[in-house]
């Protein structure tokens, strides 16, 4: 059994492994010493910086809050449900609960963690640039975000309360006439905020893989984790735009008369609209066309962490690397094509199409997971805390990914829709993905971040709490879904068996309250008697591990050869180098200072 | 092959395990049962393969010496491989799946019984040729009468917003949408009743909207369905009746009859 020292401090030395000039040590200075000489401290630092580490930090302790957030709201619905005809919410409370709970996760937790938060921290650091093309942009893109989550939150205290028409907002429950409250304005400018602001950082981070990579970094010696953000930016670029547009529709609908979504009030002939009618099925179009690739923003990112950590924990490259890129862009292009999947019962879209291509997401997903495997596939497996959590949605997501299957054909469909099982599915998704591999992607990245470790015997326990909640929460909501327990209702019928199943999900999610209490006391204790990690504590391979931790401000003084997709290990095994793409057989030894 | 193999098991006849599903109260129920017990067995084979190879990986690539491992990065035969497997697997699954669709969504030209549904909020609408209505909602949940062993046409609509008709027992549901009429049929096997509930959420009482679908011997439907029409033409806002054991509703909506026997045949 291997001790934790020896984890965190492999026996190679990043520093010094031919005599060349070291990198600069972070270990002897303070938190933000790069940081120091360059514009204001302290609170002005975080209020006016451009810098995307600041940025990106701002992002994940935002996004993490409103986690916790929903997190709680997620507790007190499962409080709900563990007897058949609660009292302790209100009808109304319960449905702006699961409401902001689904929206809290989905649009200001999951995607802002990755995508404004690690993509915008890592991805410059990867590609070895000083910062992200556009720092002002990014700067708005953060103040939209903080802005757009705090209008959301404030829907709890306007008159009427919070929007309480589910997190996809179906028309026309979501219009004037269902939900006449200020709630529901609220969260509509809550999404346009950060619409724009996920718009803004995708377009700035297209810009800045495409154009700010350092000399020799080609694209085909981008790490996948780059390569999953550069593709889900693209993503963003295709589907927030009609969420963003759709969103406006539906305000237009709310207050200035307009029909686009609605029946009501125009002229029917035998009950049926005519050409001057809106149309609901309408906004489920636009909703899902944005929702499918959205549900990708949100595993895409996921997926080249999980990437990052697997190389790096057995001590072996990426298998099947350009396989992984084309498999990440197929999922992408496909991804397109299968928003009707959440239409199935409607009666009104062309099943087989839909189908077929939905079922079709399985392979390249299924590329994805052999090539996983395959790297850990005589391998020197480590199992630190971000192995863990990785390995974990590796299971997790197996087991959403195999009911996503099922989902995918229509006849399963039609008998599981709206139900438990369709929940059960989508939480083990993007569980697995946004929190197994999200905080594989925290415990992986905080040494680089902050230059502390993070302690490695409470993270365990934070993921194995966690892994066990996870497995307790939901499972038994695939039976109760199976036994016909709709979704979204706050009581049910006690005669029916299905409270027991209940009582053992709400069991399973007070398991993973109590894990994330422990990563709390993680923090503290990581701030209160910080461990430095050094440059490079997990003999990473890419390039942010050749920095020094934190990383000064922009990030680079020196840059090591740039020949594969793993620089920093090619610079410290120069024994068992990545295979080259490049012309040259044996690299230069000495580094390449940045122009 | 996986699928090949599931759906050989499924449609030879063997008798399965239902795998947590309800084995279908309709034909179509029925068609769809068999679909997902060949995709949980092609899952379970397929899933059950990945689990083991992650498992075995992870146990028996533990971290023994500080000795690099090879540097391996592509194998092309096996990755083509793991690519063409999934989709011959995929062709497979679609395949069935279609076969099943288009059986569960088949509306025949002259169905034994139609029945037009009005969902709104909260609550049901059952309307049947003749003036006949049954209505109920939150407190008084309604009961489609129709008969079993023949084709059921329903042409389901909503009043105000999204609902969603469904019959867990029916493995079946279908959106409620306002503004568009969507057909579908169901042909019970066997004479019972069955609970349906709204799953779309519709509002504030969505988790009270429940009602029951009551299968007679079409002859007991005929006989019912003159004697509505009779009550209707009587009196045209009269309340209908129910066959047999069945109390009407003292409450609720102004035509209200419903099935107090919810959960109890």
């Amino acid at each position: 059994m291997r001790s934790v020292t020896e984890v965190l401090n492999p026996p190679v030395v990043v520093d010094q492994p031919h005599g060349a000039a070291a990198p600069p040590s972070s270990g002897d200075h303070g938190h933000d010493g790069g940081h120091a000489e360059h514009g204001p401290t302290g609170i002005l630092k975080w209020l006016t910086s451009t810098d995307h580490k600041v940025i990106g930090m701002s992002y994940m302790i935002t996004s993490l809050v409103m986690f916790y957030l929903a997190g709680i709201m997620a507790l007190l619905i499962r409080l709900q449900l563990t007897t058949p005809h609660a009292t302790l919410l209100s009808f109304n409370q319960y449905n702006e609960l699961f409401t902001m709970h689904g929206s809290l996760m989905l649009y200001l937790f999951a995607g802002p963690f990755a995508f404004g938060g690690l993509a915008n921290y890592i991805v410059p650091l990867q590609i070895g640039a000083p910062d992200m093309a556009f720092p002002r942009l990014n700067a708005l893109s953060y103040w939209l975000y903080l802005t757009g989550s705090i209008t959301m939150l404030l829907g709890f205290f306007v008159a009427g309360g919070a929007a309480s028409f589910g997190w996809v907002a179906y028309a026309p429950l979501s219009g004037a006439t269902s939900s006449p409250g200020i709630g529901g304005d609220v969260w509509i400018m809550a999404l346009v905020l950060t619409g724009f602001s996920a718009i803004f950082t995708g377009v700035n981070l297209v810009a800045t893989t495409f154009y700010l990579r350092a000399p020799g970094m080609t694209m085909f010696r981008m790490p996948i984790f780059t390569w999953n953000m550069l593709v889900t930016g693209i993503l963003i670029l295709i589907a927030f735009p009609v969420l963003t547009s759709a969103l406006i529709m539906l305000f237009c609908d709310r207050h200035f008369g307009t029909h686009i979504f609605t029946v009501t009030g125009c002229h029917l002939v035998n009950g049926l609209p005519t050409a001057s009618c809106g149309s609901p099925l309408l906004w489920q179009n636009l909703f899902w066309f944005f929702g499918h690739p959205e549900v990708y923003i949100l595993a895409l990112p996921f997926f080249g962490i999980a990437t990052e950590v697997f190389p790096v924990f057995a001590r072996k490259p990426v298998f099947g690397y350009k396989g992984m890129v084309f498999a990440t862009m197929a999922i992408a292009a496909l991804s397109t094509g299968v928003w009707a999947h959440h239409m199935f019962t409607t009666g009104a879209v062309l099943l087989p199409f839909f189908s077929f291509l939905s079922l079709l997401i399985a392979v390249p997903t299924g590329i994805k997971f052999f090539n996983w495997i395959g790297t850990l596939w005589h391998g020197q497996l480590v199992f630190t805390t971000a192995m863990l959590f990785s390995l974990g949605f590796l299971f997790a997501f197996l087991m959403g990914g195999v009911t996503g299957i099922m989902l995918a054909s229509p006849p399963i469909d039609f008998a599981t829709h709206d139900t438990y099982f369709v929940v059960a599915h989508f939480h083990q998704v993007l569980f697995g993905t946004a929190v197994l591999a999200g905080f594989a992607g925290l415990y992986y990245w905080y040494p680089k971040m902050f230059g502390r470790m993070l302690n490695e015997t409470l993270g365990k326990w934070h993921f194995w709490l966690l892994f066990i909640g996870f497995w307790v929460t939901f499972m038994p909501q695939y039976v109760v879904g199976l036994l016909g327990m709709p979704r979204r209702v706050a009581s049910y019928p006690s005669n029916l068996g299905w409270q027991s199943y209940n009582i053992v999900s709400t069991v399973g999610a007070f398991i993973i309250g109590v894990s994330f209490f422990i990563l709390l006391v993680n923090f503290v204790v990581s701030w209160r008697n910080p461990v430095p990690a050094g440059n490079n504590p997990w003999d990473a391979h890419t390039l942010e591990w050749f920095t020094t931790s934190p990383p000064p401000h922009h990030n680079y003084t020196h840059l090591p050869p740039i020949r594969s997709e793993r620089p920093t290990w090619d610079y410290n095994h120069p024994d068992n180098l990545t295979v080259h793409h490049g012309p040259s057989k044996s690299p230069p030894k000495e580094k390449v200072p940045v122009a | 092959m996986v699928g090949v193999l599931a759906a050989a098991l499924v449609f030879g006849g063997c008798k399965l395990p239902s795998f947590g599903f309800y084995p279908g109260a309709t034909t179509q129920g029925r068609t769809t049962f068999q679909l997902w017990q060949g995709f949980f067995i092609a899952g379970l084979v397929v899933g059950g393969f990945v689990l083991i190879l992650i498992l075995w990986a992870v146990f028996k690539y533990r971290r023994t010496s500080e000795d690099i491992p090879k540097q391996t990065q592509y194998h092309t035969v096996l990755e083509v491989s793991y690519t063409v497997v999934p989709i011959l697997i995929v062709l497979v699954l679609f395949v069935f799946t279609v076969l099943a669709e288009n059986k569960v969504d088949a509306t025949p030209a002259n169905p034994g019984a139609r029945v037009s549904v009005n969902a709104f909020q909260w609550g049901w609408e059952f309307d049947y040729p003749g003036g006949v209505k049954v209505i109920g909602q939150t407190t008084q949940a309604p009961t489609m009468v129709i008969p079993a062993g023949t084709d059921v046409q329903i042409t389901l609509q909503s009043l105000d917003v999204l609902h969603g008709f469904y019959v867990p027992q029916f493995n079946f549901s279908r959106y409620a949408s306002p503004g568009y009429k969507t057909t579908f049929d169901f042909n019970v096997l066997h004479p019972g009743t069955y609970r349906g509930q709204c799953t779309q959420l519709c509002g504030l009482y969505h988790s009270l909207m429940f009602f029951n679908v009551r299968a007679v011997t079409p002859s007991q439907y005929a006989a019912w369905l003159r004697a509505q029409q009779a009550l209707a033409q009587l009196k045209p806002a009269s309340v209908p009746q129910l066959p047999s054991g069945v109390k009407a509703g003292s409450s609720g909506a102004n035509l209200s009859t419903s099935g107090s026997d919810a959960f109890s045949d």
